[in-house]
């Protein structure tokens, strides 16, 4: 064992795998286990997939980087469900790919933002936010009323979401998987957003936003 | 958490800790061959390497930290136990509201050997608030609208939730009405306030007329009507055109245009413009239609709430 340190400090490779395992051992215990339980598996009960328009809005708000400043998690303190409602739970989140949780709020967090305000509000909002909260301080996002959708992908997007969501969808009641969308909703998904502009799409995410516990 | 992953925290956390103590141990044996305090041998531009051991403090502190995780799990636990305390931060795994608020109240219940501090904390807050909520909502809105305590509740009620369609001033924007005057939609009694903010104005709107009106003249003629309604000067033949297609929007906003509060449909005659009073304007609302959406809230506020609120909202146009 004499000076048997030096070994792993001269051998850059051992160090990394070293390294490695050392650091593993958090994510090993904290996050492994969570792909395989029930409560982080489980759809709650009143989970929808979103509509193809609705998947477009998600798409936007990507996009647009919304959850650089908005977050999408309730945390269980009662300051924050008096102002947003229920604590987010992660059965909520099943079908989420990404989660959009965000880790930042400039402006408030927008979980159940679903059924909040009209959808007048929300456009005349994300056009121009002063023009209703003269406080605020988000940017204007006015081309997202001049943008209109093909629709070539959302077909595609929802086929991968049910892919993607193969294990932890809802179930009938023999216990067989029912898929997000049906094979009707795949072909229509094209007709459903061409045309839409790309406002309309994102206004329809929002307010389908955290109805499932409400 | 089934009884594998279970063993794989117990095995994985209780593992890692002993041995990083394994490894604290190790690391404090002098194995160099060279006494502790004497020279490595080797010097690296006139700075020589000592044998010398860990710090004392450093190494104590790293000790302690163990001891710190031990504590920790007893108290918090680990993996399916819950530890002495039976302590968590919200009931997570629940698939409905229902379920939620049943295991609130298991977790409050007497015995129940769970701390559920989201729960605790709320109920502490429901005990000191709930009384005066409860008093408040015994009593009449006239009478909150007077009371200088319940009027500030209702303030920050109104701001936390009405404010950003309404203003911070309740003063309203286009499309968004002012709350402060004394022009109502659907009324502006107690009841009617209340009623507004509990379920919603959810109206089909206003639908666009330029189609029915045979097209832009059509508008343009019955706009000039509308302008007329409120005493400004307007091109006289095209009012005149526009009086006599004002029959159909007397369906709803009357025949002399005074609005009807049934329905939402604004009184024409006055100086109250929701989505704009211009010439422009009032022919965009003809040629497009209209349909302004107030949420219903008494699913997110509760009713002791909106109480307040509406009393607050009215207490804005009595002076």
């Amino acid at each position: 064992m004499k000076n048997s340190h030096e070994k792993v400090e001269k051998n850059v490779g051992l160090f990394f795998l070293f390294t490695i395992f050392a650091i593993s051992i958090g994510g090993l215990v904290e996050i492994t286990p969570l792909f395989f339980q029930k409560e982080t598996t489980t759809p709650v009960d009143n989970l929808k997939p979103y509509t193809a328009l609705q998947m477009e809005g998600r798409d936007i708000y990507i996009r647009e980087g919304c959850s650089n400043c908005h977050s999408q998690m309730i945390r269980p303190f009662r300051a924050e469900t008096e102002r947003y409602g229920h604590y987010s739970v992660a059965g909520e989140h099943v079908w989420e790919h990404p989660f959009l949780w965000g880790s930042k709020r400039t402006g408030p967090d927008l979980a159940r933002v679903g059924g909040r305000y009209s959808d007048d509000w929300h456009i005349a909002h994300l056009m121009d936010p002063r023009s209703v909260v003269p406080e605020s301080n988000m940017p204007s996002y006015k081309w997202l009323a001049e943008n209109t959708l093909d629709g070539e992908l959302t077909g595609k997007k929802l086929e991968t979401f049910n892919w993607l969501t193969r294990n932890r969808s809802h179930k009938d009641e023999n216990g067989n998987a029912i898929p997000l969308y049906t094979q009707t909703e795949i072909d229509g998904a094209k007709d459903a957003v061409a045309g839409k502009t790309e406002m309309e799409a994102l206004v329809a995410y929002l307010q389908s936003l955290g109805h499932a516990l409400k | 958490m089934s009884s594998f992953w279970n063993i794989w925290v117990w095995v994985l956390t209780l593992g890692s800790l002993v041995g990083c103590f394994l490894l604290l141990r190790w690391c404090l044996k002098n194995f160099a061959g060279v006494k502790e305090g004497e020279s490595m041998g080797h010097e690296f531009d006139g700075i020589e390497e000592l044998n010398n051991p860990l710090p004392k403090w450093w190494s104590t502190f790293f000790l302690l930290t163990i001891v710190w995780a031990f504590g920790y799990i007893a108290l918090y636990g680990l993996g399916n136990w819950t530890g002495v305390l039976g302590w968590k931060s919200s009931n997570q795994g629940i698939l409905n509201v229902a379920e939620s608020k049943a295991k609130t109240a298991a977790s409050l219940a007497d015995g129940s050997g769970v701390i559920v501090q989201y729960d605790r904390e709320v109920a502490a807050a429901d005990a000191k608030f709930g009384p005066i909520f409860e008093a408040y909502a015994a009593r009449s809105i006239e009478d909150l609208a007077t009371d200088g305590e319940a009027l500030k509740v209702g303030q920050r009620l109104f701001i936390q939730n009405c404010a950003q369609c309404h203003g911070s001033d309740a003063h309203g924007t286009t499309g968004f009405p002012n709350l402060a005057d004394k022009d109502w939609l659907y009324g502006g009694s107690p009841e009617a306030i209340k009623k507004t903010i509990m379920d919603g104005r959810i109206a089909t709107g206003m639908m666009a007329w330029e189609g029915a009106l045979g097209g832009d003249q059509g508008v343009k003629e019955v706009a000039a009507y509308v302008i007329s309604l409120s005493g400004r000067s307007v091109d006289p033949e095209l009012a005149k055109a526009g009086k006599a297609q004002f029959a159909i929007c007397a369906g709803c906003h009357g025949p002399e245009g005074k609005g009807n509060q049934m329905l939402g449909a604004p009184n024409l005659t006055d100086n109250v413009w929701l989505y704009g009073g211009s010439k422009r304007a009032i022919e965009e609302s003809i040629r497009n239609g209209r349909a302004g959406v107030m949420p219903p809230w008494k699913d997110i506020l509760g009713e002791e709430k909106v109480h307040l609120i509406s009393a607050y909202v009215y207490s804005l146009s009595q002076d």
